[in-house]
């Protein structure tokens, strides 16, 4: 069985991955996928001293937690096969140095129908967000700086009856 | 008993080593946060009560009172910005 969560830190391609989920199986009439990407500006915590409120990314390292970082969404993944009748889950997450524009995360779920995969790859972001060891540094013009969690983030979890305590 | 903590993000950064190896007799994570605010300097302010600081042992997330075994590995870290 080929692995189901990657932590790497080059780019991946979706189609290759969507067919390498699909695998030939007959039974997925469905496939859902997400790609987080790089914006090149943030939610500044300038807010409204800044123009536009936002402030310019030049770039963007993640760091992560090895060991822990696939183990916790290998996890996450066990549990989506609990919660919904879906039938492959692949998760590919970079880290190191990125780019804006550059793909950052990739969640992707098949199933015999469409319903149980768009719920399956929204819950796995949302879980993902607010439990998986990753953190982002920023390098803006005025500087480095590490982004805050959003209490919105643990919101979307709670949707799903997971208390997230992150933010 | 003998426990290996790593650090991560500004946590790591505040600090400026991303792990240690104690000899504790504290017997829960908040325990040993505790101990370590203890210490003064950057680890009084970076482990604050007050602040966000995550917990992880062996590889699962954790919270405060989650208890320590003997080669235990913990992780102290701030909210996790993933995804």
């Amino acid at each position: 069985m080929s692995a189901r969560v990657t932590i790497q830190t080059g780019d991946f391609d979706l189609s290759t991955e969507v067919a390498a989920l699909r695998q030939g199986d007959g039974r997925v009439g469905a496939v859902c996928s997400f790609v987080g990407t790089v914006r090149d500006r943030n939610h500044s915590p300038a807010g409204d001293s800044v123009p536009g409120g936002h402030e310019s990314v030049l770039s963007m390292e993640l760091e992560h937690y090895p060991g822990m970082t696939e183990q916790s969404i290998e996890a996450m993944i066990d549990e989506a096969f609990g919660r919904f009748d879906i039938l492959g889950a692949r998760v590919i997450h970079r880290v190191g140095v990125l780019q804006p524009l550059d793909q950052i995360v990739l969640v992707a779920v098949s199933s015999a129908h469409r319903g149980e995969s768009f719920q399956a790859c929204e819950f796995l972001m949302d879980y993902l967000k607010t439990q998986a060891p990753f953190w982002k540094k920023e390098q803006t013009p005025d500087g480095a700086r590490w982004v805050d969690a959003r209490v919105s983030d643990d919101a979307a979890l709670a949707r799903w009856g997971i208390r997230a305590s992150n933010a | 008993m003998k426990v290996h903590i790593r650090y991560f993000a500004s946590i790591r950064e505040s600090l400026e080593r991303d792990s240690e190896t104690v000899d504790t007799g504290v017997g829960t994570l908040g325990g040993l946060r505790d101990e370590l605010i203890g210490r003064g300097g950057a680890y009084a302010e970076c482990l604050a009560r007050g602040r966000a600081v995550r917990l992880a042992l062996n590889h699962v997330m954790a919270d405060e009172s989650t208890a320590l075994g003997e080669g235990a590995e913990v992780g102290f870290f701030p909210p996790v910005t993933g995804g």
